[in-house]
């Protein structure tokens, strides 16, 4: 039982790191957008995984990429309840139909 | 057998990432981010964080990607089929793309740069400490000691953190037309 070599981690981070932008920067509804966040802190959490399990004692990364996890769960939940009020006003998720502040 | 399940967590994650890039339906979208969350798990194990493997199925598939799935159900817009432009938020296979969906090339030329620059930079940082190997090991007594006494002030922080932004996001999805004209009749 060898673990996996920690580089290989590192490589899946920076892929999905830059697939999460990329799902950010092209699309164009917003739930599709918020799935692009949640992608890339997924990314920031498996770095930090790779790194913690050099430190058994503290954990350090492990806590925070848990506290990451408790803060995206709380940013989606409100950012799904704007968006369905922005729904509900404007009948309307796409991106680039909402460019008006008033309607 | 821990590479190949590496491989196949590793493909999961990555393979689940590019569909929900290149899927047109939103909700195929949701459905595939779910698979690059087990993705993740999977890889949590294989870095020997089994509590976080856990906690990730639990909030991410268990309440995140509900959330998500009840948003997309909910602003689903099933009128207007002739506008193909909205249902189909994807400018990469959209057959206009020289014409005027051509915004998708500064994002995936910035994209491209960003993987290629990090990927230099893993090849050159030379981690010493990454050149041995780490044991596998039992978390969660670890963290449940360092919640109550470490992070203990983080801990309670995210209890207060997570109980007003639900109160918030009730507050914010509900409609106020109802009651106001209860209230006052």
């Amino acid at each position: 039982m060898q673990p996996v070599n920690s580089h290989l981690f590192l490589l899946v981070g920076a892929g999905l790191f830059s697939i999460g932008l990329a799902v950010v920067l092209l699309k164009r509804h917003a739930i599709v957008v918020l799935m692009g966040i949640e992608l890339m802190l997924n990314a920031v959490n498996i770095n930090l995984v790779a790194f913690s399990q050099y430190d058994p004692n503290r954990l350090q990364g492990q806590m925070l990429s848990l506290f990451v996890m408790v803060v995206a769960a709380a940013e989606s939940a409100v950012a799904l309840a704007i968006v369905m009020q922005v729904y509900r006003h404007f009948r309307t998720a796409q991106l680039d139909e909402l460019n008006e502040l008033k309607q | 057998m821990v590479q190949l399940a590496f491989y196949f967590f590793a493909a999961l994650t990555l393979g689940g990432a590019l569909a929900v890039l290149l899927t047109r339906n939103v909700l195929y979208a949701a459905f595939f981010l779910l698979l690059t969350l087990f993705g993740v798990a999977g890889l949590f194990v294989l870095a020997s964080a089994d509590f976080l493997a856990i906690a990730q199925i639990m909030i991410y598939v268990g309440g995140v990607l509900v959330l998500v799935i009840f948003g997309v159900m909910l602003t689903h817009k099933p009128e207007r089929p002739a506008d193909t432009n909205s249902q189909q938020p994807n400018r990469i296979i959209s057959a206009s793309r020289f014409a005027k969906g051509a915004g998708w090339i500064i994002p995936v030329l910035v994209v491209g740069a960003l993987f290629v620059a990090l990927q230099t930079l893993l090849a050159r940082a030379n981690f010493s400490l990454l050149d041995q190997p780490a044991g596998w090991q039992n978390t969660t007594p670890v963290i449940g000691k360092q919640l109550m006494t470490e992070y203990v002030v983080p801990f309670e922080i995210a209890g207060i953190l997570l109980l007003a932004s639900l109160v918030g996001a009730t507050y914010l999805a509900a409609s106020h037309t109802k009651p106001s004209r209860h209230a006052t009749r």
